[in-house]
This record gives structure tokens, C-alpha cells and sequence, in this order.
């Protein structure tokens, strides 16, 4: 009797359904559920890291620099992509990305404190104490009431930098070229060895979150997304694991900063700005949530399209920003990371 | 000791009575139907059990603990689990997806290093799906399945706390007549190896009288009839307020 009850239900309901739907999902390419796939996981991150390494070394160096850029602006994005997987965005992330480079900047300029790793390692570290505190608030609120706050608080973190004259005011200051381990980096080099700094530490990074995706507290993350109540009612606590998830991100934002600041040797309140926010958000909707790779490449088209919009449309590269938003938001609604990952993917 | 203590329970909503002075006590492995009309104020009871709700005045003792002031994710942690009247999963996942997220809140093991499809947790997982029949949808995703699948999915993830008290909020209901008696007797064959009291609400009579050890009967919010089955449905109360025999004489 109790055999028949499944049968009996699909026999009743199946034939509604359209067939993707009903279809097995697919499990995902590239999951670390065990030691195995773990150490798969991080082979393929050094594989990354090695081709993106000898590549670097035959660019161009405004292709290199431009990666580096990309590669930094892309853990911002990578910790965006953390959260959007909890069914939050936050249009505040500069916030943490300036507090990250503004770290780096000051350690390396008021305590003469140079190496590179360390003042990477530093900056994520600052923005994770700054975002710590707010991570209980701000794990209260959805939609758009969490993004108009985060949003709220990098613009005070701006207007805050804005007027601090100690801390270089609307200019900013700039940020001498730092050592790696005690080794003061070659002038013909430096470029090249701060790209493999960055490289590195997104390659790692990306491993890292996809370790982090693929988890205990990853999967509950994707079920508060879809239904908080029934999160609480299996015992687990929905506030905890947003603040967790925005305390990760700000950490990913503040190495993100520090490492820009660290290639581009400046630093100002524009990194706090809501544009720059606002560009971070672009990359993670660029990427989707299901692929950490994605993130990197829809941070290097949207440098991509920066630099040669600029160059061939000065001052309109917004509209062609917008118009390949448009683009992939019609064709491509899952993000880039679509196209390799299959449907129902976690 | 009663497992479940429930004295003076009161909740209005307005000009609404939802509870008025609700005393039950409930004892382990009993299995308890809840009936009423709708509005009788059963799926009003099982919210304040499960902290959802907090009574006006009051107080429920679960397991010798008062639970009335607590947070629903401390009761379930306590021992109490519940099910619910639309299956709340989560559709964009699979069905081993949804029990794993179960497993993991349960166990307290949220954790970015410990993988959710590690070995011993899809075992288990894997092991309560067999029970209730649910293995061969194993990797289809939920939003695409049949109705009784996902109620049976539902109860199944309430299941993974190896509750001492599972409730049960209409499992039958926008279940086609063929696959009701099917749908519970695969939960109580489930279920038959276990301590758990169960308490499920419900509407269909022939559900209640096979299923059901005891009958707990609620209009406007009040207990009107409590007993074994086949002495609580013959009250004239249960036939005039819940059944409607009467009201058709």
C-alpha cells in the first residue's frame, strides 16, 4: 500500500511538469564534499595560477596591470557573490574596500611597515573589524532595506575620509612600493611580482570560497535564500549566518582593497564612493552566484570595457557598461558563470 | 510526567478568541489528532507549541522545561519539530539537498570547512529518505515534484531531530484522496520504530479514526472534546461543531 504513494503522486502530477524541471539535478563540476575533491579543487587553483603566471609574464604591462586591477576588484565581488547566495546584495562595499586600502596605506606609510603579504593580510583584517559591528544589525534586514544600509554606511565612511585632512582628505596620498618577505621588489619587475601577489591570493581566495560554498554552513546559506522560517524551525539560526556571511565579505573586500592600493600606489575616498559600490555589484550580477571563476572574468570585462571605452568613448563608458548589462541580463539572466555551469548547480 | 503540558493558554487577534484557556496535557508516544473547523484554533495551538506565537497568558511545559518565552529554533533544539501545512523546502535545491541542510541545523555542524556532501551525512540522509520512500528522487529538484512527495519530504526533513514531539500540520491536506491513507501510512511505518509523540492536525475523519490514539477537538478556540477516538468524535459538540453531523439532523 505505502509503496504506491509515490507512484500514485507522480503518476497524478508528473505530466504538468515541464521537463527541465522534473529533471535530476546535476551535481556540481567541481565540489569539494570530500579530501579528494578538496585537493582537485586546489590542483586546479595552482593549474589557474601557473597559466595566469606565464601569461602575465608575455603581456603587455597595461594588460598585466589591468588583470591585477581586475583580480583585485574581483574579491570584493567574490564576497558580494557570498552574500547574494544568502538572497542579499549590498551596494556598500566600498566601504570596506577603502578600509582595506586605507589599512595598507597607513601601515606601510605611518608605521613603515612594507611587506606586501602582510599589508594584504592587514587591510582584510581591518575591514573585518570594522564590519564586525554592524554584521548583528545589519543581518536583520533584506532586500533593499539591507543594501540602502550598507549603502548609508559607506557613504558616511566617504564623507568621513572626505574630511580628514590627516588621512589625506578628497586627494587622498599615495603608498610607496612595498617589499615581499624582506625582498625589495626590481623597478622592472615590481608591476609583474605585485600581479602574481594578487593572482595569488584571488586564486586562493576562490578556492577557498568555493570550499566555502560547497559546505555545511554554504548549503544553509542557499536555504535561507529561499526560506528563512523553515531555516529556524530545523534549528539553526538565520541571523548568525547572515552576519557570518558579511563579516567573510568585508574580510575578501579589505584584502581586495589593500591589494589595488598596493598596485596602484594611491589611495582615496573614492573607493568609499557608491559608484565604486556600485561597480562591485555589477560584477557579481555580471558572474552569477553559482561560479567563483566567474567572478574574475566578469571583473576583467568590466575592466575590459572601462579601459577601452574610455579610450574610444571618453566620458560615455557608462553607456556601454549599461548596454552589455542589458545584454547579458537578457540572454545570460544567471550570470557568465551560466554558461559552464548547469542548471540547478549550487 | 506528561511530555507536553499546556495550561491556561490564551491568544486573541483582535475580537478573534484563537485560545481560550486551553489545558492539555500530552504524554510520550501517543499519537494525537488536532480537529476542528477552520478557525477552531488548532494551527493556532501547534504555533504556540512551536514558538511562532506567543500566548496573551499562560505556559507550556515540554519535557519538564518551560518553553512559553522561547525562540522556535531553542524549542527545536529542545525536541520539538514540526511540519507544516504548504511544505516549507527549498525548490531550487534537490531532495538529498534539502534533507543535508536539515542534518547540518540540527547538528550544529555550520561550518566553511565541513562539507555538506561528506560520507556520513549523505548516509544518513539517505537512510530517512529510504524510510519514507523518498530515495529514487534523490537528486530532482524539489520545486518540480509532486505534491505528496514534498509533504512527505517535509515530514521527513522535521524528522531528522529525532524529535521527541513531531507536529504534523495537516499532512494530508491538498493530497489527492488516493494517496492520503498511502501518504500516512508511509509517515507512521516511518515512524513506528520511534518513541516520537505525534500530534497532526486534521480534517479528514477516516484519517483521524485509523491514525489517531487520542482526539483533541477545538472550536473558537476552546478544548470541546478529548479522548479516544471513537468516544471524541461521538460527543455531540465534535458532530455539531467539527463534523456537522448535527447541524444536518
Amino acid at each position: 500500500m505505502a509503496a504506491n504513494v509515490n507512484d500514485a503522486a507522480m503518476t497524478a502530477d508528473a505530466p504538468d511538469l515541464p521537463p527541465a524541471v522534473a529533471a535530476p539535478l546535476s551535481p556540481p563540476a567541481l565540489v569539494a564534499g570530500s579530501a579528494r575533491g578538496s585537493v582537485r579543487l586546489f590542483a586546479v587553483a595552482l593549474g589557474a595560477f601557473v597559466l595566469l603566471a606565464a601569461c602575465g609574464w608575455v603581456f603587455p604591462r597595461w594588460l598585466t596591470f589591468l588583470l591585477t586591477m581586475a583580480a583585485g576588484n574581483g574579491l570584493v565581488s567574490l564576497g558580494i557573490v557570498g552574500l547574494m547566495r544568502g538572497g542579499v546584495v549590498p551596494f556598500g562595499q566600498g566601504m570596506v574596500f577603502a578600509a582595506g586600502g586605507y589599512a595598507a596605506a597607513l601601515l606601510y606609510n605611518k608605521l613603515g611597515f612594507t611587506d606586501a603579504i602582510g599589508l594584504a593580510l592587514a587591510g582584510g583584517v581591518a575591514a573585518l573589524l570594522l564590519a564586525a559591528p554592524f554584521a548583528p544589525l545589519l543581518s536583520r534586514y533584506r532586500g533593499i532595506f539591507f543594501a540602502m544600509l550598507t549603502l548609508a554606511l559607506s557613504m558616511v565612511a566617504y564623507g568621513l575620509l572626505m574630511k580628514l585632512d590627516a588621512l589625506g582628505g578628497s586627494d587622498g596620498f599615495n603608498v610607496g612600493r612595498p617589499t615581499i618577505l624582506g625582498w625589495k621588489l626590481p623597478d622592472a619587475h615590481a608591476g609583474y611580482i605585485l600581479y602574481l601577489l594578487t593572482i595569488g591570493v584571488a586564486t586562493l581566495a576562490a578556492a577557498l570560497m568555493r570550499t566555502a560554498f560547497d559546505s555545511t554552513r554554504g548549503l544553509v546559506t542557499l536555504a535561507v535564500r529561499e526560506n528563512e522560517l523553515r531555516v529556524e524551525y530545523l534549528g539553526a539560526s538565520v541571523r548568525r549566518a547572515m552576519a557570518i556571511n558579511f563579516v567573510v565579505a568585508a574580510f575578501c573586500g579589505g584584502l581586495g582593497g589593500a591589494l589595488v592600493v598596493l598596485s596602484l600606489g594611491h589611495i582615496e575616498p573614492n573607493f568609499s564612493y557608491w559608484t565604486t559600490s556600485g561597480e562591485f555589484v555589477f560584477v557579481a550580477i555580471l558572474a552569477g552566484w553559482q561560479s567563483v571563476v566567474a567572478v574574475f572574468v566578469a571583473s576583467t570585462v568590466l575592466e575590459i570595457v572601462r579601459s577601452f571605452s574610455s579610450a574610444y568613448f571618453p566620458n560615455t563608458w557608462q553607456l556601454a557598461l549599461g548596454i552589455f548589462l542589458l545584454f547579458v541580463i537578457r540572454f545570460l539572466p544567471r550570470g557568465i558563470g551560466s554558461i559552464w555551469t548547469p542548471r540547478g548547480s549550487r | 510526567m506528561a511530555l507536553l503540558v499546556a495550561q491556561g493558554l490564551n491568544k486573541r487577534f483582535g475580537a478573534v478568541v484563537a485560545a481560550a484557556d486551553i489545558d492539555v496535557a500530552i504524554d510520550s508516544g501517543e499519537r494525537v489528532s488536532l480537529i476542528g473547523s477552520n478557525g477552531a484554533g488548532k494551527t493556532t495551538f501547534v504555533n504556540m507549541i512551536t514558538g511562532y506565537l506567543k500566548p496573551d497568558s499562560g505556559r507550556i511545559v515540554f519535557d519538564g522545561r518551560d518553553v512559553t518565552a522561547l525562540e522556535p529554533r531553542a524549542i527545536t533544539r529542545l525536541g520539538v519539530a514540526r511540519s507544516f501545512q504548504i511544505p516549507q523546502l527549498y525548490g531550487d535545491l534537490s531532495v538529498l539537498d534539502n534533507m543535508l541542510v536539515a542534518n547540518a541545523c540540527h547538528d550544529q555542524t555550520l561550518s566553511f570547512r565541513l562539507p555538506a556532501h561528506r560520507g556520513d551525512a549523505v548516509e544518513r540522509a539517505e537512510g530517512l529518505l529510504e524510510r519514507f520512500r523518498l530515495l529514487e528522487h534523490r537528486n530532482r529538484r524539489v520545486a518540480g515534484l509532486p505534491g505528496g512527495v514534498r509533504k512527505l519530504l517535509d515530514i521527513a526533513m522535521a524528522l531528522t531531530a529525532a524529535p521527541k514531539l513531531l507536529l504534523l500540520d495537516e499532512p494530508t491536506s491538498g493530497v489527492s484522496a488516493d494517496e492520503k491513507f498511502p501518504l500516512m501510512d508511509t509517515v507512521m511505518t516511518a515512524l513506528a520504530d520511534d518513541a516520537t509523540c505525534v500530534l497532526f492536525v486534521e480534517h479528514d475523519m477516516e484519517i483521524v479514526a485509523r491514525y489517531a490514539s487520542r482526539v483533541v477537538a477545538f472550536y473558537a478556540g476552546r478544548i470541546v472534546a478529548d479522548g479516544m477516538p471513537r468516544d471524541a468524535l461521538a460527543t455531540d459538540d465534535v458532530r455539531r461543531y467539527v463534523t456537522g453531523e448535527l447541524l444536518a439532523e
